[in-house]
């Protein structure tokens, strides 16, 4: 009885060796490869939680649809909230390759069993929010997700090509916005300032936490799942940004923001990671009213989807 | 290889099938966001026709684009609550296209100079569209209440979308040949949009009706709840009138055949009672009489706007 | 501190050993069957895989790919396929006794490469 185990033990290795020479040459892994536990776990866990945090997403710019100012903005918003719907059907469709099942993974957001981004725990406060999260959030976004567009897994990456070409029109459509508000009456520069001043640190925050306290980050870089730390795409938001407040005309909430001469890049001030971890633990000001209308979502209209199946058997 | 730079980051990747997508659809990098981009008044005469006269032109665009901005919030009321995210991008899609149809429609009231009391409300850079979507009171809104009406549950908003797209589709059909131009073209534009709509509507009441004994119970509820609001919709107003002789706009009563002939065929086939037809009644809605859920509605649509009368979006 | 990553794309995620990610014996009540979708962007290519959705029947399959994948451009042609009816091959597929995540784990197809003449509604 030892010599399949022996053969197991062999052939793994054998597989295991393939696996990392499709990685070594930068190829794609694709689903039916065989694939280390841990690489498919890691994949499942930051995909699942990559699609909840589009779904929730929609929440807080959602907020504004019905009251959006003027016809055209709620066009664009709705496009925008829609295509967010699609991002995360995209990604839930990319786990599912990996043997997940987009119902279960719903039910594990719903029952707080796996997260979100914690950015979306914040409020939407004014219409100028709606352009804030264009431009800062979707601006971090991009810098998080253009790398995954490289991701080791085929999937994952080629899901991610479709959403980083539309997340570039939302960012677009977002600065356009603050731009126009710039030009408008004095109270809507000041909301603009505001929002400005409410969602630049938690921004930041969506690069994750230094490096050093990063203890599997280099483990997802070895597989190709992982493509720059986080400081280093935080790093690159900072300097892409501070441009584009000044030609705004607004002010980035950082006094020690500054240019270093010397590596031309921008300082900026120190991070609280505290506030960060009290909201992805659930205390953020939003948490349970994003989590409760994804459960009405899917308690309220369960019968319609019960309703299409029994059709479908019906109708076989 | 070919590379192509995305977004601010500067970082480069691969090219793939998309491109080829991409590029069959102009190469604006947003295809998946679709191709609504096109101009769809690009070359249409926007003259008023001799004999006609601009008020009521303009009175009767307000009528078919209050229906549609009110029914497409009625649909936006849906997003981030839908039953499924397919179902959620498809109700997203029917109520962007209505929308759509909302703009071009108050826009061409506001040219021919039908602005009603929003004009005192609100400053010149505000466009049209939204001075007469955003400043006007309920009372001067010409919506039926077949649009207006809550949503209520899946059920009642798929069969008051199945009653609704399929009355405006018959209206616009007719509505091509009209002789406004503009009137026209939004109308063909509209009726591709529309036989959508009403497919995906009529779909879904099968499947509600023939569905589980708990969706068939709710489809009925939704069908008894939404057939008096028929009341109102074939009667015509005198403006109508008056434009139906012109050979601008289209008699709602002429459609009745039609529309009952849809309804019915899709209520019986999902296995629905249908009820009596209601009894005509003169116009309400059309002539600025609504429910107060319409006041509602308003409210949460202009407040934000009208806070701040003199900002540009 | 709990693991985090950033690279969940909205922003910093827990992907620790805490987060569940074992999967249902069974497929979930309530999941409508999972399908493949195809689209054919002009005349003179084929039909590229784009991704899958969830619906309840194949003719809403083909009606959801069209409003999820093309946002309804005209002149668009689409192929749906149940996921479940695509047989593939792979040159990493082994006994499923040496790769025990083989038939069940990976047992959805997406984004693979298929043959043109795939079935097709």
């Amino acid at each position: 009885m030892t010599a399949p185990a022996l053969d197991r033990t062999l052939d793994e290795a054998a597989l295991q060796a393939r696996f990392d020479a499709t990685i070594a040459a930068g190829h794609r892994i694709e689903p039916r490869d065989w694939m280390p536990e841990g690489y498919r776990k890691t994949l499942v866990r930051q995909i699942a939680q990559h699609a909840h945090s589009e779904i929730i997403g929609m929440q807080p710019e959602g907020d504004w649809l019905l009251a959006a100012p003027s016809l055209r903005r709620k066009a664009v918003l709705l496009a925008k909230v829609q295509d967010e719907a699609g991002h995360g059907l995209y990604l839930y469709s990319a786990a599912e390759t990996l043997g997940a099942d987009r119902a279960d993974l719903t039910d594990k957001l719903i029952e707080r069993r796996q997260k979100y981004s914690s950015i979306f725990n914040y409020p939407t406060l004014t219409y100028a929010d709606v352009g804030v999260i264009g431009w800062l959030v979707d601006g971090a976004a991009i810098c998080n997700q253009v790398p995954l567009c490289r991701s080791s897994y085929g999937p994952y990456a080629r899901a991610m090509i479709r959403v980083c070409k539309e997340e570039s029109f939302h960012q677009r459509q977002g600065y356009e916005l603050l731009m126009t508000m710039m030009g408008g009456t004095p109270e809507q520069q000041a909301m603009v300032q505001d929002a400005v001043d409410r969602w630049w640190w938690p921004s930041l925050m969506m690069f994750g936490p230094p490096d050093d306290e990063s203890p599997n980050s280099a483990q997802s870089m070895a597989w190709g799942i992982k493509r720059h730390s986080n400081d280093e795409l935080r790093q690159r938001f900072v300097d892409m940004t501070v441009p584009q407040a000044a030609v705004l005309g607004v002010t980035l909430p950082d006094p020690e923001l500054a240019l270093d001469e010397a590596t031309g890049r921008y300082r900026f001030g120190p991070i609280d990671w505290s506030e960060l971890q009290r909201v992805i633990s659930g205390q953020g000001p939003c948490n349970d009213e994003r989590i409760a209308r994804r459960r009405a979502a899917r308690d309220d209209n369960a019968w319609v989807t019960e309703a299409a199946t029994a059709y479908a058997e019906k109708h076989a | 290889m070919v590379t192509a730079s995305e977004g601010g980051c500067g970082m480069a990747h691969e090219e793939t099938v998309y491109d080829a997508l991409d590029h069959a659809h102009g190469g604006e990098g947003q295809w998946a966001f679709g191709t609504g981009f096109d101009e769809p008044l690009a070359g249409v005469d926007t003259t008023v026709p001799d004999g006609i006269d601009p008020a009521d032109l303009g009175e009767y665009c307000l009528m078919l684009g209050d229906d549609a901005l009110v029914l497409a919030q009625r649909l936006t009321e849906w997003m981030t609550a839908a039953p499924e995210l397919e179902e959620e991008v498809a109700l997203g899609n029917t109520a962007l296209d209505l929308l759509g149809q909302a703009r071009l429609l108050l826009a061409r009231a506001g040219s021919v100079g039908v602005l009603g009391r929003s004009r005192e409300r609100t400053t010149p850079t505000v466009p049209d569209e939204d001075a007469l979507a955003y400043f006007r009171d309920p009372d001067e809104f010409r919506c039926t209440g077949l649009m207006a009406a809550p949503g209520g549950d899946f059920g009642r908003t798929m069969v008051r979308l199945l009653a609704a797209s399929t009355l405006r589709l018959a209206v616009l059909t007719r509505l091509r040949d009209s002789r406004d131009p503009v009137l026209a073209a939004i109308a063909a534009k509209g009726v591709h949009e529309l036989t959508y709509h009403r497919d995906h509507a009529a779909r879904w009441v099968l499947r509600l009706g023939d569905g589980t004994p708990e969706s068939h119970r709710r489809a009925q509820a939704g069908v008894d709840a939404v057939w008096p609001l028929l009341a109102e919709v074939l009667s015509a107003t005198d403006v109508e009138r008056r434009l139906v002789t012109a050979g601008v706009a289209v008699d709602p009563a002429g459609t009745r055949d039609e529309v009952r002939a849809v309804l019915t065929q899709v209520l019986d086939q999902a296995t629905l009672r249908v009820p009596e037809w209601p009894a005509d009644v003169p116009p309400r809605g059309r002539t600025g009489e609504h429910s107060p859920e319409l006041t509602t509605l308003l409210a949460t649509l202009q407040g934000l706007a009208r806070q701040h009368p003199a900002a540009t979006w | 501190m709990t693991e985090l990553t950033a690279e969940g794309g909205h922003g910093a995620v827990p992907t620790g050993p805490e987060v569940p990610v074992a999967d249902r014996p069974a497929v979930s009540r309530r999941d409508w069957p999972l399908y493949e979708v195809f689209v054919r962007g002009k005349r003179g290519l084929n039909h590229v895989h784009v991704g899958s959705l969830h619906a309840p029947d194949d003719e809403m399959a083909v009606h959801a790919a069209r409003d999820v994948y093309t946002r309804r451009n005209e002149g668009v042609s689409i192929w749906v396929v149940q996921a479940a009816d695509i047989t593939a091959s792979s040159p990493d597929e082994k006994d499923p006794m040496f790769a025990p995540s083989g038939d069940k784990v990976y047992r959805h197809p997406t984004f693979y490469e298929i043959p043109d003449d795939v079935p097709h509604i």
